[in-house]
């Protein structure tokens, strides 16, 4: 199978480096946003971000597949 | 009537209605094996995204989320933070894993270990991994059902009978419907769902405080260590956070019912587009937890935090709008074991019985016995369900533990080489052995890692190390392509010697 490129990689780490290592910066009762505590304020964030990561990854792999096929390679 | 009738009432009706639609999909459609297990693989962005976010509105995120909130505060965070993740994960995975599907017609995660590795003793392991992991994840969609006829009776009805009859109904709907079926009742108990969570999520803390912050500041106040890790727990800090969501959106895919849940799709663009999208999806999860820490400070002496939810709305509304909210619990709670049912018993007949027992069954005898498989798991659920006492959050983990060790052989086979059938084995053996030896002392958290995570480590390096150590030799599917003897056909994967 062919691997995704580095780049779409690179952008699915995003939410993993803010919605789960970076746990002991977030997780705090003070600021509360909106009243809510920051933690769940900022895990309730990434819910929107991720997508717009992935978004982001999601162009990346088409515009590859497609130079692909013109280049007449392996359509994947 | 009294309260408990018409809260009854209603939750029959709308488990009538769900299990109706379910059973009018069927109609123009053939009910051969594959239309039965994966819908034909026809089904575009709104079919798949409806049988995919299974996990988002599910008995666990419903009645466990809030449930956790309850009882031991800020952990259940975590939930929260892999759910994005998932699907972050099924991005990079689940497009080859369809590729794969596609190619050689698999119907069942099993049959994909058995074209990539090319041993059908491997598929049988993995087969009876995937269905023992089932049962504690089918067991919580039991013990939700129980508990949502115990609170909309008014405790009258006990929950064991509640949960025999809840789950003959899900044999039936199961045997008539198949995956077209569920996925079309899905979209009754998501519709219903949505609007219980987004309601009862604003309502209950403006009646009982005035609104979402002033609820907040008043439990600061008065417990302030409930809302950050390790909340009311004394183990479950950061590092179990960590371990956690990432056990959990590794393992995710792994559940089998969810990698079957792929091959149903059109294309694997269509899983693509999903990925991005299914994590806003996920945007009213945080009305469970805003629900479960009312309740600390509303009911605080309740028996079981996963009762939080129910008792709240039973104690704040009037009864037809419990048998609502109790409606699209329970049909949410079919429509899951649903799934798991139709995954679990396939990967039975297919990949365990007929290698094994029977190699020269038809695929008619193979679905016939897979629909006796459906009534036996189910009751095999229920049996657990009835005589145990977990919490619905920890069934889940026991599960997640098992399956995610399935994730190198997975991952590793889709995008190496070198990765070999010995190596995949060993792995899983290892991965297993040590999550099971963890559980079962209860060493889980080992350390303030959750267990799975560690066994999951070990496989990993098993898998390596064994692939290493061990001589590639059938070097997967695009040599199989190739060599007539170990190419299952288009239409099956037959078992090779």
């Amino acid at each position: 199978m062919k691997r995704p490129s580095l780049g779409s990689i690179l952008l699915g780490l995003i939410p993993f480096a803010g919605a789960c290592f970076s746990v002991t910066l977030w997780d705090r009762v003070y600021p509360m946003v909106f009243g809510l505590p920051f933690n769940l304020f900022w895990l309730i964030g990434w819910l929107p971000l991720t997508p717009l990561c992935m978004w982001a990854a999601y162009r990346l792999e088409v515009r590859r597949e497609s130079n692909d096929i013109r280049a007449g390679g392996d359509a994947r | 009537m009294s309260p408990s009738t018409v809260a009854l009432a209603l939750i029959s009706a709308i488990v009538a209605t769900g299990s109706i639609v379910g059973f009018f999909a069927r109609f123009h459609h053939k009910m051969d094996l594959e239309q039965w297990t994966v819908g034909g693989r026809g089904f575009g962005l709104a079919l798949v995204w409806l049988l995919m976010a299974g996990e988002v509105y599910t008995t666990f995120t419903f009645l466990g989320a809030s449930g956790w909130a309850y009882s031991r505060g800020g952990p259940a965070l975590y939930i929260l933070g892999y759910l994005p993740l998932m699907y972050v994960v099924s991005f990079y995975i689940l497009p080859p894993i369809w590729e794969v599907g596609r190619k050689y017609g698999l119907q069942t995660q099993a049959d994909f270990f058995q074209v990539r590795y090319c041993s059908s003793f491997l598929a049988a392991c993995v087969a009876i991994v995937g269905v023992l992991c089932l049962i504690p994840y089918l067991q919580i969609q039991i013990t939700g059902l129980g508990l949502i006829v115990e609170v909309a009776s008014y405790g009258t009805i006990h929950r064991t009978p509640a949960m025999i009859a809840g789950f003959a109904l899900v044999g039936a709907f199961v045997l008539v419907s198949g995956v077209r079926g569920v996925a079309w009742a899905s979209i009754v108990k998501d519709v219903l769902l949505l609007f219980a969570a987004v309601f009862v999520g604003f309502a209950v803390p403006r009646i009982y405080f005035g609104g979402i912050g002033p609820m907040f500041a008043a439990l600061e106040h008065a417990k302030p260590a409930q809302l950050v890790m390790p909340g009311a727990t004394k183990d479950l800090g950061h590092q179990w956070y960590i371990t956690s969501v990432l056990l959990s959106s590794l393992g995710f895919y792994m559940w089998p019912h969810f990698f079957a849940a792929s091959f149903t799709a059109r294309s694997g663009r269509t899983l693509r587009r999903n990925a991005v999208l299914m994590p806003l999806y996920g945007i009213t999860m945080p009305l469970m937890f805003i629900v479960g820490f009312c309740a600390v400070l509303v009911l605080p002496h309740l028996s079981n935090g996963d009762l939080s939810l129910l008792t709240i709305v039973r104690n704040s509304f009037p009864a037809w709008f419990l048998g609502l909210v109790g409606g699209a619990g329970a049909l949410t709670a079919m429509v899951t074991a649903a799934i798991q049912l139709l995954a679990g018993a396939t990967l039975y007949a297919k990949n365990l019985w007929r290698p094994i027992v029977a190699p020269r069954m038809t695929d008619q005898q193979v679905a016939t016995l897979a629909k006796i498989m459906v009534l036996i798991l189910a009751s095999g659920a229920l049996f657990f369900s009835i005589y145990s006492s977990m919490s619905l959050v920890s069934l889940l983990l026991v599960g997640y533990a098992g399956v995610a060790q399935f994730f190198p052989g997975v991952v590793l086979g889709l995008f190496s080489r070198r990765v070999t059938t010995a190596g995949v084995f060993a792995g899983l053996v290892t991965g297993l052995s040590i999550a099971l030896f963890l559980m079962l002392t209860g060493q889980d958290p080992y350390k303030g890692l959750n267990a799975g995570f560690i066994a999951l480590c070990f496989n990993f390096a098993t898998t390596g190390l064994v692939s290493f150590l061990t001589p590639v030799r059938a070097a997967g599917f695009e040599e199989a392509l190739h060599s007539t003897a170990a190419v299952p056909s288009r239409k099956d994967v037959s078992p090779t010697a």
